[in-house]
């Protein structure tokens, strides 16, 4: 990291003579604003980071209210966990929610991204228009959607019935409710990818695509040996970081239906992993199994990590196959532009 | 010898094949640029439409939202609405609370964060990368895995209920820090710092006076992304605020959904309330959120 800049090292050795000179011992006393200046961080992560995951390990191992006393419970927590049918449902809710969600949003935020690169006008306004629902409220937004698919008000239903369609119940069909939840999770989502995808076909030098031109490549090889192996980092970040936000899903099934007698709606359709942790813990009360869910979350997370390190590692073997091909273009075209006028 | 009198043909085709077809490829084009804006404009209507339901819904009786076929235009009793959201809910007061913690934490974190990215990004001191790398590693830490001990921390801490149970925690963090330390990298030239150091100032004053003027595009950028996501943030404020004078915008709309949900119309003048303004912060300040969101995920 350092060594993207190179000023820096020489200010230090301007600074060395001197540090030598008076008491090398010390740093703090050399360097104490330094110091002062990071310390709020690494103090709150402290109290408000650290702690409360050591804590949380401890918790897990017990049964408590939150209120009266503790029992060391051992490994009763997770043997429980195990056969919760419960928490399972929650997994395979969030799974499938994610993967109804993650691919067709991925999909059109690429779509998206390509158009706005042609050079259009107004693209300002539509990268505006697009990212808009990013910042909205995910509650306020919710309640809307929720509307959106009522099963007897909403206007999907009244669409449907317009077209003489039988009508969907959406808020009370497992299927339904996932739909809607995955429909709310593109909505907001679709539009922060594109933007994303978009910088990153900003950062392909166009240099390599007027290099494939002349070697003759067609849109198709442009698009499939350039285009989509430089974005690859690009899309490698947004499936991270939609895993990350997929997993902990909360807000849109919690909106819907926290306040039906069975948090997660009809059929637990709509439960999610955070979201049954969090009827378990601040529902129930049960502090210790709430805890134990977060830790099999964590779990889970981390083997989407290894699967997602996993793609990393391959896109640098790619990486490696662009740059020669790259490379070779690059020599085709030194050596195709003297033999062209030699030729000649 | 040969090479000079062949050049110019060698260029003229290279050149001169686009001006031959031009008018066909300028037709062609021109209808490429229709169906991309068309598509376009699709997507954007399916990214503008909530919104327009939402505003739309929010002049209406609850019986005319209930009723077939639905209304898609505007109707007269927004106000109406907004005067029974008053009147059912402190509203607004969780309007000045929400807008008085975002604020605070947004100017928190700015201070913080510019403070901490300025000492990594510009000086060199002992543990420096030591120290770098554990900020990265904080990454990792996922949010909803401390939410049952963290709130148990804040009992213990007398702060359920309270505001700094929001604002405390949120007052320093790591992807900021990471953020402007690439600015604080790229803007601000060493020599800068170097001759405000031999002009006697200190670390605090070459941050007050050189850091933050030049790191001031990132600084701005990450004040207006941490006060939505604090505007916007749920899960925390929904566990923490245990009293129901004392909630966030998003904890009433969420209280106002559940205990009102019969009467529809005043439910959807409440999102309003909590929409509109972060709208209207977002677009004042999209240029620079938008390119530097994506900035951060290409470098990141």
């Amino acid at each position: 990291m350092t060594v993207t800049n190179p000023a820096i090292p020489s200010a230090r050795v301007a600074d060395e003579p001197s540090t030598t000179e008076r008491r090398p011992r010390n740093p703090f006393k050399r360097f104490w604003p330094q110091y002062v200046a990071v310390a709020p961080f690494y103090i709150l992560f402290l109290v408000f980071g650290m702690f409360p995951l050591i804590f949380s390990i401890w918790l897990s191992f017990n049964d408590w209210d939150g209120m009266g006393q503790m029992k060391f419970v051992g490994l009763a927590q997770y043997r429980f966990l195990i056969t919760d049918s419960r928490f399972w449902l929650a997994v395979g809710n969030t799974f499938l929610i994610w993967i109804m969600s993650t691919i067709p949003m991925l999909f059109l935020a690429l779509v998206i991204a390509f158009l706005l690169h042609t050079n259009i006008r107004a693209k300002g306004f539509y990268r505006v228009a697009f990212f808009i629902p990013n910042v909205t409220s995910a509650v306020a937004m919710a309640i809307v959607f929720g509307s959106i698919f009522s099963n007897s008000f909403g206007i999907i239903n009244s669409f449907l019935n317009w077209l003489h369609v039988s009508q969907v119940p959406w808020l009370s069909n497992p299927w339904g409710i996932k739909v809607v939840i995955a429909v709310m999770v593109i909505w907001r989502w679709t539009g922060y990818n594109s933007i994303i995808y978009l910088a990153g076909l900003q950062a392909v030098s166009t240099e390599l695509y007027e290099a494939a031109r002349v070697d003759g490549a067609n849109n198709w090889h442009i698009f499939s040996r350039i285009t989509i192996p430089m974005l690859r980092p690009v899309i490698l970040f947004t499936v991270i970081t939609s895993t990350v936000g997929g997993l902990s899903l909360f807000t849109e099934p919690q909106v819907l239906f926290g306040n039906t007698s069975n948090i997660g709606g009809p059929a637990d359709g709509g439960l999610t992993i955070v979201l049954y942790q969090y009827y378990q813990a601040f529902n129930q009360f049960d502090f210790g199994y709430g805890a134990a869910i977060a830790w099999a979350l964590f779990i889970i997370a981390v083997v989407f990590a290894i699967i997602n390190w996993r793609l990393v590692s391959e896109r640098e073997v790619d990486g490696q196959k662009v740059f020669k091909v790259s490379r070779k273009q690059r020599a085709a075209n030194a050596s195709a532009e003297p033999t062209e006028v030699a030729a000649k | 010898m040969s090479t000079t009198v062949e050049t110019p043909p060698a260029t003229t085709t290279r050149f001169g094949d686009p001006t031959k077809t031009s008018a066909n490829a300028r037709t062609r084009s021109m209808v490429g640029r229709i169906v991309t804006h068309v598509c376009i404009i699709i997507g954007v209507m399916f990214s503008i439409f909530p919104f327009y339901w939402l505003l739309v819904m929010s002049t209406q009786t609850t019986a005319q939202i209930f009723g077939y076929p639905p209304k898609l235009w505007f109707s007269t009793h927004l106000w109406e609405n907004l005067n029974a959201v008053v009147h059912d809910v402190p509203l607004f007061q969780s309007l000045l609370n929400t807008f008085l913690v975002s604020l605070a934490v947004a100017v928190l974190v700015m201070f913080f964060d510019s403070l901490a990215a300025f000492a990594f990004g510009k000086y060199e001191f002992p543990g420096k990368n030591t120290l770098f790398v554990l900020l990265l590693a904080t990454f990792l830490v996922p949010g909803s895995l401390s939410l049952v001990p963290s709130f148990v921390l804040m009992s213990w801490l007398g702060w359920t209920g309270s505001f700094a149970a929001l604002i405390v925690p949120g007052a320093a963090n790591a992807f900021g820090i990471f953020l402007l330390r690439q600015f604080a990298q790229t803007s601000i030239p060493n020599e800068m710092v170097e001759s405000a150091r031999v002009d006697g100032a200190g670390f605090f004053r070459t941050w007050w006076s050189i850091g933050v003027p030049m790191m001031r595009g990132g600084v701005a950028f990450l004040g207006i992304f941490t006060f939505i996501t604090t505007w916007n943030d749920y899960v925390w404020p929904l566990i923490i605020l245990v009293n129901p004078r004392r909630l966030t915008l998003q904890v009433a709309l969420s209280q106002l959904n559940a205990i009102y949900s019969t009467n529809f119309g005043e439910v959807m003048a409440g999102a309003v309330i909590s929409v509109v303004p972060l709208i209207g912060i977002f677009i004042i300040g999209s240029r620079h959120f938008i390119a530097n969101i994506a900035a951060g995920a290409i470098k990141g």
